[in-house]
């Protein structure tokens, strides 16, 4: 039985959508904020048992008394978001075209513990390059979706939305959008989905870029797991070699824990925000955040834009599950994102505060169509907010040659 | 001895109330709960589930009573003491028998003394529970440092080796110039740590969750070795533990180790949290909600260990003894070095732990072993699960030392 034609239209409606946060929400997020129980202190002066107890009783005491969420709010309702159903699910998405004739047409995914809010800055740079520094024939329309069981996107109620098919979807939607050629991007989780679009490689894909590369070649992963490093490594690929090894050692912790057990984490980090800000802020893309003090990194508002959007559309669990559905593939290392096996053109960028910093070689190796590598000047691991003039401009260059 | 240094080495003794304040406020948590929506596997794979933890929060917030073991643990005899800056706190019970052997044994994590009590009896009066008086132990279960009714720790430097040290700085503080020490889980890793220490006094030790997984074991489920030569027991254990490890249950133990504090801020404050994260522990894996009447850990027990660690706030002082150990196996015999424990050492297996090792396992770790048994019944938890079977294994294990 073939669906009414009246089905299909509702199937494949694109609705507009606006935040619209009930105060009493917002009463009972401070409500809890200001009940919080607190532990004792770490016994380092450091944050390596975690975010320090006096930072998050500063954090947390601006939250309840300073904090504005109507701010981002209007933020977001003066931009073109939308929802629409695709497998199943309500994906919500932000979409803005250029004024330019010929733009190219990118879907941008963000990550863990990131959201759409995260690129906002870089839609004026992408859409109006001119008014940016950039030239006009570089300009892109662009599609920012919400990663499915965050933000505003529908929680799944069933195991299966890997990578795979995220990178599905998100085909869907660019062509519901009416793209016939459009390229892709991510960073962190959104590299992981980028990957598997990737190889995936659905008509119309042009081309990847990615700003957490998966690079790590198999024979360095012994001495990431305490064995010997092998000889012959270049100063680069050494020093790559060294932040992995870091990470994996000290950054890792949560990834796994989200990996396997979501729900578990998932029950303290909805129940409690300031669990939820602690847990957000063990990211290792926050190792070096300075609670707002240095105007180059994101201030305090954003990052509590965006873990009070966790908070508020109840994603923390959902989200964990995005990892668990990533069944433990690494996103730094090549072989785990097959990447072998995406055979389009494929940019990479390595920003200087990324987790680890890839060296070219290991991009040639692992990316059979590498078109472009760039390390760029400045930028973290959320480089989108961090530095979104930087972050265009690589996105002009990287994706120059396949319009 | 001046007056300074009496106050210093003094017990006094303690006895437990929780505000009442407390108490209420747990309940209103509990009751307030923002839950998360349900897990999309129809199974434990992504955690405790959200049904079973729902029905257990209606309970923990309503009709659960936490002064009932509150009572019982003010029955005892508890006490605190001083040992190297911290206030350590303990359980002494003497035997009433003469010649009783001074026995220490030490809890884990997500565990307590609580997890000891049932065996207090079994084995301070071994004649009324199908032993013999020769048998009898006095007993000391202290609450590690950053647990139950201890201190916390406002410094690093609380590892295990320090913690063994001053475990027997409290066993010679009660009078004690013989002793035995016994443990599982972290209390297996400290009573190791005790044996190789070898202070003077100590007779034997004996653990349940042995650190006898062998280095070319250890390299080969690290994926750094070659699977070594193995007889088919071992290769049974050697396939268990691989399993395991790559089931998830080790998370808890990674996050705990790499950002204690970070995890702790969620248990702190959600009490749903503190259940979830404790709930992931292998010794839970089977735990059916106190459903199983064949499971001896009640609902009401397990609810006092929880509420143990959240009217205490330890959750996250508990993880930081994670943090200060680094992360090396406690079932490894070259983390553990357990080739520098010259003491005799008794093992028992209990089939539901986290791991089975089998005896040639245990002969290479320990070079004097004295006591080696599987036996047929318990896991994890085995003295809170099989307190009797546990007493019987612990009177044999330390029969030759006497």
């Amino acid at each position: 039985m073939s669906p009414s034609t009246v089905d299909l239209a509702t199937e494949t409606a694109i609705r507009p959508f606006r935040v619209d946060v009930p105060e009493e929400q917002l009463v009972e997020l401070r409500r809890r904020i200001d009940a919080t129980r607190w532990p004792d202190r770490e016994t380092v002066t450091d944050q390596s048992q975690g975010v320090q107890l006096a930072r998050l009783v500063g954090l947390a005491r601006y939250w309840s008394i300073g904090y504005d969420w109507r701010k981002v709010e209007a933020k977001l309702n003066a931009l073109p978001q939308f929802v629409t159903e695709i497998d199943g699910l309500q994906l919500h998405f932000i979409h803005v075209r250029s004024r330019q004739p010929n733009a190219l047409p990118v879907v941008i995914t963000h990550g863990w513990p990131g959201s759409v809010l995260e690129l906002i800055k870089t839609i004026g740079p992408l859409t109006d390059p001119g008014a940016f520094g950039g030239r006009a024939e570089d300009a892109f329309d662009v599609v920012t979706p919400s990663l499915p069981g965050y933000g505003f996107s529908g929680h799944p109620t069933e195991s299966g939305w890997g990578p795979e098919r995220i990178g599905s979807a998100w085909d869907v939607l660019m062509k519901r959008l009416g793209y016939m050629r459009y390229v892709a991007q991510g960073g962190d989780y959104g590299a992981v989905v980028t990957h598997a679009m990737g190889r995936q490689a659905r008509a119309g894909l042009l081309g990847i870029h990615v700003n957490l590369p998966a690079t790590v070649p198999l024979e360095v992963l012994p001495a990431v797991g305490g064995g010997p490093a092998p000889t012959g490594l270049s100063e680069k690929e050494r020093a790559a070699l060294d932040q992995v090894i870091t990470a994996a050692m000290r950054d890792t912790a949560y990834s796994l824990m989200m990996g396997t057990k979501p729900q578990t984490i998932g029950y303290s980090l909805n129940d409690s925000p300031v669990g939820l800000a602690a847990w957000m802020l063990g990211h290792p893309g926050f190792n070096r955040w300075a609670y707002g003090s240095d105007p180059g990194q994101p201030t305090t508002d954003e990052v509590l834009d965006d873990i009070t959007l966790y908070w508020l559309t109840s994603s923390p669990t959902s989200a964990a599950r995005s990892y668990w559905e990533n069944h433990g593939r690494s996103p730094l290392v090549a072989a785990a994102q097959m990447t072998a096996d995406i055979a389009i053109p494929t940019a990479v960028t390595a920003f200087p505060g990324e987790l680890y910093v890839a060296p070219e070689s290991w991009a040639r190796r692992a990316y059979p169509k590498l078109n472009y590598f760039h390390e760029a000047e400045r930028g973290g691991h959320f480089a989108a907010l961090e530095e979104p003039e930087i972050f265009s401009q690589e996105l002009r260059a990287a994706f120059k040659s396949l319009r | 001895m001046t007056a300074a240094t009496a106050v210093e080495v003094a017990i006094r003794p303690f006895r437990f109330d929780a505000p009442q304040d407390d108490l209420v406020d747990l309940r209103r948590r509990l009751q307030a709960t923002r839950w998360p929506d349900k897990e999309t596997v129809k199974d434990q794979s992504q955690g405790a589930q959200l049904a079973k933890l729902q029905a257990l929060v209606r309970y923990w917030g309503t009709d659960y009573d936490w002064r009932k073991v509150e009572a019982r643990l003010n029955a005892l005899p508890q006490f605190t003491t001083n040992i190297d800056g911290l206030d350590i706190h303990f359980i002494h019970i003497k035997s009433r028998h003469e010649g009783a052997l001074p026995l220490l044994i030490t809890h884990g994590w997500p565990g307590s003394v609580i997890e000891l009590l049932k065996i207090i009896e079994p084995l301070t009066d071994p004649s009324a529970h199908r032993g013999s008086a020769e048998d009898a132990f006095d007993v000391v279960i202290p609450s590690l440092p950053g647990y139950g009714f201890s201190a916390r720790p406002q410094a690093p430097g609380w590892n295990p080796d320090r913690i063994a040290r001053a475990w027997n700085d409290l066993m010679h503080r009660l009078g004690y110039e013989q002793y035995v020490a016994q443990g599982g889980d972290w209390g297996a890793v400290i009573t190791e740590v005790m044996g190789r220490q070898a202070p003077g006094g100590l007779r034997g030790i004996h653990v349940n969750l042995p650190a006898a997984v062998p280095p070319d074991v250890e390299a080969a489920l690290a994926g750094i070795g070659p699977v070594p030569a193995m007889s088919e027991q071992e290769r049974a254990v050697f396939d268990a533990l691989r399993a395991y490890r790559m089931s998830g249950y080790a998370g808890y133990f990674v996050a705990l180790t790499a950002r204690p504090q970070a995890v702790g801020y969620g248990l702190t404050d959600s009490p749903v949290g503190l259940a979830a994260f404790f709930l992931w522990h292998p010794g839970f894996a089977n735990w059916s909600y106190g459903d199983d009447p064949d499971d001896p850990k009640t609902k009401d027990e397990v609810l006092d260990d929880i509420t143990l660690y959240w009217v205490t706030n330890t959750a996250t002082s508990a993880g930081r003894l994670y943090w200060e150990h680094g992360g090396a196996s406690p079932t490894s015999a070259a983390a553990i070095k357990t080739a520098e424990i010259s003491l005799p050492v008794g093992v028992t297996v209990f089939p539901d732990d986290v791991y089975r090792p089998p005896e040639s396992w245990a002969r290479r770790a320990y070079r004097n072993l004295i006591y080696f048994h599987e036996v047929d019944r318990g896991g994890h938890f085995a003295a809170w699960e099989q307190p009797q079977l546990f007493s019987e294994e612990i009177r044999a294990a330390f029969h030759s030392l006497r």
